[in-house]
C-alpha cells in the first residue's frame, strides 16, 4: 500500500479551480429475497447460509427476477423523476474476483431501467438541480475478507451471503461543484428513498454506497479536466473528506505543472488520503452483452400505474403538507421530515394528541433530547407515538402544564408508563380550582412587598417573577395563564 | 475479418486462460471464421424485427418474475462442500488485496 502523502493544494489554490463531481450511488432495495433467487437478504446471518445453486453460480442455475425488486426500482426512478422504460435489458459486465462466483455481474447496460430525472438541492440557501442520467437495476457481489483469521497473511475469505442482494445504481450528471454540494445530493437521495420505502439507507450496514468521479478545471473553462474516480466512500463524512482531498491533490498536481492520471482511487480512512490503485487496464474491459438467461423486462402502463398510485409521499409533499394542513413553521416542517420514521411519528403524536402544533414541540424538541442522551433513533422510542400524543393531549385540554409535562415526560421514558398512568401515582394535575390558585398567589404576593412596588410603579417585568413563584409554590400545577390573569388583576 | 494473435491473448488474458503458441494460432483462426460468418449475418437488414427474447406463450409481463418470499437455502457445509479449500464456514481463496 503506498503511503506517500501527495502535496496539497492551498485553498488560495484551490478558490482558482472549479471541481466538477459527478457521483454513482449503489443503494440496497428493501427486499426479502435476492435479485435472482429466493434466498433471504437478512443480514447478519452466519457466513454462507443465505446462498443458494443461483448466487452460488453453480453451473446450470437460472435467475428469476423478484417481482417486488422490480417495483421498489421503479419507485425509487420515480421519485428521482426519471423516465421509466417500457423494455429494459439486463446484461452482463464481466469481470474475476473471488466474491464473484458467476464470473459476472447482471446489471444494465444500454437500456436501463430508467433515465432524465433529476434531484433538487439546496446548497447555502441557493436551490440546484442535479442531473440523474440513469437508475439500473443490478445485483451485489460477495464479501472478501482480508484480514483478522489467523491465516489472513495467505488466504482471503469469502462469504457469499450478499451476493445477489438487490441493488441499484443511481449515476448522476457531473452537475456537483463541491463537497457540500455532494453531501446535500446524498443527503437528499437518502431521504427520498427513506421516504419512498426503496431502502432503509443504512450506511453502516453497506445499504448506501457511493463512488465519485472527480476533476477540477480553472474557473471560467469550459473543458472538462481528467477525472479519477474515487471509490470506498462509504459514509457521508468520509465522502465529504475524500472530495476535499481529492480536489486539492489534483489542483496541486496541475499547479504544480503535473497532469492528473485518469484512475481509480481508493479512499483510505486511516491515512485520510485517496490512494491510487495499481489494478490492470484491461480490468475495465468488462465485455458486456445482453443476459441470456433473463428476459426482457416489459413494464406496462398498467404496472406503471399500480407502483404510481401505491408510492408513498415524498418528504417535499409531506413538508408542504405540514405547513397547510398542521399550520407549522417551515423550520419545524424541515426538522420533522428528515427522516420518514420522525415524520410517521410525529403524524401520530399529532392525530393523538388533536394539536397538531404542539405535537411538533414535543416531537422535535423535548423527545430528541431524551433520545440523544440515551443513543437512540425515534424509531425504538420506549414513548409510543400515541402515549406522547396522550400527554400533548392532556397539555392541549388544560390538564396538565406544559412544565408539569415535562417532569412526566422522563419518567414515561423510564418507565414505559403513560403520562395518566404516573400523574395518578405522584398525584400530579393542572390546578384548576381557581379558588385555591388565588389563595397561593395572595400568599405569593404578601410575601414579596418589594416586587409589588416595583410592578405598581411600572416595571411589569416583574410579572415572570410573580408567575415563577406560583409555579414555585404550585409544583407546577398551576396553568400560567391563568396565574398571570389572577396575578394582573391583583396586582393593578 | 481479420483477428490478430494480440487480440486473441487479449481476451484469453481476460478469460483467465492460458493458451500455447499453437493454441492462440488456432484459436485465432477459429474465431476468425466465426466473426467472418457473423458479419454476413450482419449484412441482413433486421431493423425492422422485434428481438425474440422468448418462445414462451402470450402472458402478463410478470409470469416471469418471482415473489418476494423467501425460499430454502443451504447450510455452510452444503454451500463450500465442493471449494479446494474452506474454513469456518468460508470459502478460502489465494490472498487478494485489490480489485
Amino acid at each position: 500500500m503506498a503511503t506517500t502523502t501527495a502535496p496539497l493544494a492551498t485553498p488560495e489554490m484551490i478558490a482558482r479551480y472549479e471541481p466538477v463531481i459527478g457521483l454513482e450511488v449503489h443503494c440496497q432495495l428493501q427486499t426479502n429475497t435476492k435479485i435472482f433467487c429466493r434466498c433471504p437478504t437478512s443480514f447478519g446471518a452466519a457466513p454462507n447460509t443465505n446462498v443458494c445453486p443461483v448466487c452460488l453460480g453453480l453451473p446450470g442455475a437460472l435467475p428469476v427476477l423478484n417481482q417486488h425488486a422490480v417495483e421498489l426500482a421503479i419507485q425509487a426512478a420515480l421519485a428521482l423523476n426519471c423516465q421509466v422504460r417500457r423494455k429494459s435489458i439486463f446484461a452482463r459486465k464481466n469481470y474475476f474476483y473471488p466474491d464473484l462466483p458467476k464470473g459476472y455481474q447482471i446489471s444494465q447496460y444500454d437500456r436501463p431501467l430508467a433515465e432524465h430525472g433529476w434531484l433538487e438541492v439546496t446548497v447555502e440557501g441557493v436551490k440546484k438541480r442535479i442531473g440523474v442520467t440513469r437508475v439500473h437495476m443490478e445485483d451485489d457481489a460477495g464479501k472478501s475478507i482480508h484480514d483478522g483469521f489467523k491465516d489472513s497473511g495467505v488466504y482471503s475469505y469469502v462469504d457469499l451471503n450478499r451476493c445477489g442482494t438487490p441493488l441499484i445504481e443511481i449515476v448522476s450528471e457531473p452537475d456537483i461543484r463541491g463537497s457540500e454540494e455532494a453531501y446535500q445530493y446524498m443527503t437528499e437521495i437518502k431521504q427520498v428513498l427513506q421516504f419512498a420505502g426503496v431502502s432503509t439507507c443504512d450506511m453502516e450496514k453497506g445499504h448506501l454506497r457511493c463512488d465519485a468521479n472527480v476533476s477540477v478545471r480553472l474557473k471560467g473553462a469550459e473543458k472538462f479536466g481528467t477525472k479519477a474516480e474515487v471509490k470506498n466512500l462509504n459514509s457521508f463524512r468520509f465522502m465529504k473528506q475524500a472530495l476535499d482531498y481529492e480536489i486539492a491533490r489534483q489542483v496541486a498536481l496541475i499547479e504544480g505543472g503535473g497532469r492528473v492520471t485518469q484512475e481509480t482511487r481508493l479512499w483510505n480512512t486511516e491515512l485520510g488520503e485517496t490512494v491510487g490503485m495499481r489494478s490492470k487496464e484491461a480490468a475495465h474491459d468488462y465485455r458486456y452483452f445482453p443476459e441470456p438467461d433473463l428476459v426482457p423486462l416489459e413494464i406496462s402502463e398498467a404496472w406503471l400505474g399500480r407502483v404510481k398510485a401505491a408510492m408513498p409521499e415524498l418528504p417535499a409533499a409531506r413538508r408542504a403538507r405540514f405547513v397547510e394542513s398542521y399550520g407549522l413553521r417551515d423550520y419545524d416542517a424541515q426538522v420533522l421530515t428528515l427522516s420518514r420514521a420522525i415524520s410517521d411519528y410525529y403524524e401520530r403524536v399529532a392525530q393523538t394528541s388533536g394539536d397538531p402544533k404542539l405535537a411538533a414541540n414535543w416531537v422535535a424538541g423535548e423527545l430528541p433530547g431524551l433520545l440523544k442522551a440515551d443513543g437512540k433513533e425515534i424509531e425504538e422510542s420506549p414513548v409510543p407515538a400515541e402515549k406522547l400524543g396522550e400527554l400533548v393531549g392532556l397539555i392541549a385540554k388544560g390538564e396538565l402544564t406544559g412544565k408539569l409535562a415535562k417532569e412526566i415526560l422522563p419518567k414515561m421514558y423510564a418507565t414505559g408508563d403513560s403520562a395518566k398512568t404516573i400523574m395518578e401515582r405522584e398525584g400530579l394535575k393542572a390546578m384548576s380550582d381557581t379558588g385555591e390558585l388565588e389563595k397561593i398567589i395572595d400568599s405569593v404576593i404578601a410575601a414579596n412587598p418589594k416586587q409589588v412596588e416595583q410592578y405598581r410603579g411600572g416595571k411589569t417585568a416583574v410579572m415572570a417573577f410573580f408567575v415563577g413563584q406560583v409555579m414555585k409554590a404550585t409544583r407546577g400545577q398551576a396553568n400560567p395563564a391563568t396565574a398571570t390573569g389572577i396575578l394582573a388583576r391583583k396586582l393593578a | 475479418m481479420k483477428l490478430t494473435e494480440e487480440e486473441v491473448r487479449y481476451v484469453a488474458d481476460l478469460a483467465n486462460l492460458e493458451l500455447s503458441a499453437a493454441e492462440i494460432a488456432r484459436m485465432a483462426k477459429d474465431l476468425d471464421s466465426i466473426l467472418t460468418h457473423i458479419d454476413k449475418l450482419n449484412k441482413l437488414d433486421v431493423s425492422q424485427v422485434e428481438p425474440m427474447a422468448q418462445v414462451l406463450y402470450e402472458a402478463e409481463e410478470t409470469a416471469t418474475l418471482s415473489a418476494d418470499v423467501a425460499g430454502p437455502t443451504y447450510d455452510s457445509a452444503t454451500a463450500t462442500s465442493n471449494a479446494p479449500l474452506a474454513g469456518g464456514g468460508f470459502f478460502k481463496v489465494p490472498k487478494v488485496i485489490e480489485r
